[in-house]
């Protein structure tokens, strides 16, 4: 039995691949006519070589459960979401236009707060941030850029609309499955690639080195670049030691580093003390020196804080950033588009009702049952409550929360998020998915081709990430001119 | 490069030469085994002390019968020097440094641990061991050939060179010690199959054939402890190992105290005189001596480049 595109039938939701029942999308049609030549044993063959490859590799994830860290295989389903060329250049202006202001908006709010005075964002929504540091207050860093790299969630709606669902600018993570999911698919599919124009990915790591050279103290071809990693233990691990090994940076723990009277930051070698001149730090701000910030900290370095300020070290995303990574700061920003470049956002946000509003938080609590609930700063999408798949008495329990702490809650109506067929127990069934394209800002910005797809492995699930049973799909920006 | 970074390609080499030599030697004895008439009485506990792992098989197994013993050796994850534990410990070292190693050594690793621990059942029973053991090996010399023709030889690949010859030089002189203390002390006669035992030990570091080859005498104690300590061309025995952990130690910044003990290790081993060392019935104390002498050198490294020494400085 080998698959049969006229009993795939994604209604009511919008499908990434087919536009109807028994019709593919243009750019999808080399994909799924692929597909269907294939027979079943076929299908399952590829997909047992998808599986084992993982394995080989090694690509895994870290997850902690009953007490253990456990080391995961990466889960992958291996039909692949194609994204036309000409719909992902609007995509990219998007994303670009939309940390240009983001940028701008953390150096505005460390340094003078134009746009709080101009009586665009109130102040309350960053005084009370969690992620609001006065350490860096009166600093601007190299090219006034405070978040170098930008993991964005995108969702498309049933009318085929794309939305930006979130921003993550601390330590967004995800890129080096973007990268390992293209490995493993033309591993697996690689007459696929012969005859179309898929966008390569891989020159990710490449610009992520030119940008962190870009903030180098010290102008100079070959700046020593460090990635800081909490350890073996962080569920992101995996990527941190593989973006150290793509860029040939060097891949070190707090515990390697120490920062000298001069206020430069150092590593041990063996020959020594040898200066780092930019660090991509993988640490959440709270824990990257006891110094500056939670003295508890086993996992920083004294006083990285002090030379990041005096202009020692380059540090990305800079101290700071993620007081633009919260959710009501989020429903800001196409006024911010608007106010520093003075432009139309590109992308929409998904419409967001503040619950400290007096109005919005009115109609948040009399529609619990219709709405997507969520803490303003917390990731993972742990701290939710999705209206429609929710028990009365969660329903209830939210409403306290809510009350309790209006400023910490957002809501937003729940999108029938866009499907794509997916390889599970029962067959070929429509999955819901998302997409996190990844942004570098330096000198320049570039967009990855695409991003990395995540996608419900369970039926009817919004849950898309991969510490709550989400898989992954690679992703293909397909240019049908080529 | 980072003193951290050093310190674990250091044991995962260690590691992965550990593995193997536990994998040849376990291979050898049980080649001898068939041989044996049935008369004789192998004792497989003393690979268990080869290792030096005595106290630990105590604690967990009454009977040191071969099933418990190879189990022990090879599978079972309270003995850290278990095939598999010393393969799980050589994984956790390459996933840490994976940003220095070729990317196709950690894969070599990472499938030889899974292929170990996925395959473990038939190394412990007697069917397919040879074949599971074999398979060992041969990863690991996969790695030693990705190492030696893909990776730069700087700073890293001496630290794996350095892992390696320390754990050779250290093994081959236990199985040395093992050999004569079993084979030649207080027994004036020669023993009934001792060239076989002697095949065994010269097998299990794969020495059998370069013996052959360069020695052109019949297998006897003298020359197969010469052969095994002094010869300076065969790649496992003490003196070559040694020369190896000198040359890369002579590669490496600050060297002084490391390469110094290197240096007089393999002098002191190369200037022994074995056939009186055994008739005087020396040979245990003195392959203990060198012994230390090897723990002296790999104390150095620790001192010298690894985190704890940084720290304190």
């Amino acid at each position: 039995m080998s698959i049969d595109w006229r009993s795939y039938d994604p209604t009511p939701f919008y499908d990434e691949l087919i536009a109807s029942k028994g019709k593919p999308r243009g750019p999808s049609r080399h994909l799924t006519d692929y597909l269907s030549s294939l027979d079943d044993a076929e299908i399952q063959a590829r997909k047992k070589a998808a599986e084992l490859a993982i394995v080989e590799m090694g690509i895994s994830f870290t997850i902690y459960s009953e007490g253990e860290n456990i080391d995961r295989a990466w889960p992958f389903d291996i039909i692949p979401r194609v994204i036309p060329r000409r719909e992902w250049r609007a995509v990219e202006a998007g994303l670009v236009q939309r940390l240009t202001a983001l940028n701008m908006f953390i150096n505005d709010i460390y340094n003078g707060q134009r746009i709080v005075k101009d009586k665009i964002v109130p102040e309350y929504v960053f005084a009370n941030s969690r992620n609001f540091r006065k350490q860096c207050l009166g600093i601007t860093p190299p090219h006034g850029v405070w978040a170098h790299i930008c993991g964005s969630d995108l969702v498309r709606d049933k009318d085929g609309t794309i939305y930006v669902l979130e921003d993550n600018l601390r330590v967004p993570s995800g890129v080096s499955y973007m990268l390992e999911n293209r490995q493993v698919t033309k591993r697996v599919f690689p007459e696929l690639f012969e005859n179309s124009s898929i966008l390569p990915v891989d020159e990710y790591p490449a610009q992520l080195f030119d940008m962190l050279a870009s903030i180098s103290p010290r102008p100079q071809d070959y700046p020593t670049v460090a990635v800081l990693t909490p350890g073996i233990f962080n569920s992101a691990y995996f990527e941190h030691s593989y973006l150290a090994q793509r860029m040939g940076a060097h891949l070190v723990e707090g515990a390697d580093l120490v920062v000298g009277d001069d206020d430069c930051v150092y590593m041990r070698t063996i020959d020594g003390l040898a200066r780092v001149d930019v660090i991509y730090r993988r640490i959440d701000d709270e824990f990257m020196d006891p110094e500056a910030f939670n003295p508890e900290s086993m996992l920083g370095v004294r006083g990285l804080m002090r030379a990041w300020r005096n202009g020692k070290v380059g540090l990305a995303n800079a101290p700071g950033s993620g007081v633009a990574d919260d959710k009501v700061i989020y429903a800001y920003v196409p006024a911010m588009i608007k106010y520093y470049l003075d432009q139309d956002p590109i992308i929409p946000n998904v419409p967001t009702y503040l619950c400290v509003n007096d109005d919005d938080r009115e109609y948040v609590l009399a529609h619990l049952e219709d709405l997507v609930v969520k803490p303003a700063n917390e990731s993972g999408g742990y701290g939710m409550l999705v209206g429609p798949h929710s028990t009365k008495k969660q329903r209830a329990e939210f409403a306290q929360l809510i009350s309790k702490d209006p400023r910490n809650y957002i809501a937003q109506p729940t999108l029938a998020l866009s499907v794509a067929p997916t390889l599970c127990e029962e067959g070929l069934e429509p999955r819901h998915l998302d997409l996190r394209p990844f942004i570098l800002q330096g000198v320049r910005t570039d967009v990855t081709a695409g991003g990395l797809t995540r996608v419900a492995m369970r039926k009817g699930s919004l849950v898309v990430n991969s510490s709550q049973g989400g898989g992954s799909k690679d992703t293909w920006i397909v240019d049908e001119e080529a | 490069m980072l003193s951290r970074v050093a310190e674990r390609l250091y044991w995962m080499s260690r590691y992965v030469e550990r593995a193997e030599n536990t994998a040849r030697m376990i291979k050898s004895f049980n080649v001898m085994t068939l041989d044996m008439p049935r008369s004789v009485q192998l004792s497989w506990r003393g690979l268990v002390s080869v290792t030096g792992t005595d106290a630990i098989f105590n604690e967990h197994y009454q009977r040191d019968d071969e099933r418990n013993c190879v189990k022990f050796l090879i599978a079972d994850a309270y003995n850290p020097g278990s095939v598999l534990s010393t393969l799980r410990a050589a994984r956790e070292n390459v996933r840490t440094t994976r940003d220095l190693v070729p990317t196709e050594a950690w894969e070599v690793v990472n499938e030889l641990y899974i292929f170990a621990r996925d395959n473990v059942e038939s190394g412990i029973n007697k069917r397919a061991r040879f074949e599971f053991l074999s398979e060992i090996v041969q990863r690991c010399q996969t790695l030693g050939g990705l190492v030696a023709g893909c990776m730069s030889h700087d700073s890293a690949f001496d630290f794996i060179c350095l892992g390696r010859s320390i754990e050779r030089a250290d093994m081959t002189s236990r199985q040395i010690d093992a050999g004569a203390v079993q084979l030649l002390i207080g027994k004036d006669d020669p023993q009934p199959h001792e060239g076989l035992l002697w095949t065994t030990v010269l097998r299990a570091q794969s020495g059998f054939q370069m013996y052959r080859q360069h020695v052109k005498r019949r297998i006897n104690g003298v020359d197969v402890v010469r052969f095994l300590l002094q010869d300076t061309l065969f790649p496992r025995a003490v003196a070559h190992s040694v020369a190896q952990a000198e040359a890369a130690l002579g590669r490496l910044p600050h060297n002084d105290i490391p390469l110094r003990l290197a240096v007089q290790a393999r002098r002191h081993v190369l200037e022994a005189d074995v056939e009186k060392l055994i008739v005087a019935e020396e040979l245990h104390d003195f392959i203990d001596v060198v012994q230390t002498e090897i723990g002296d050198i790999h104390d150095a490294i620790v001192q010298c480049w690894f985190p704890q020494a940084v720290a304190t400085a």
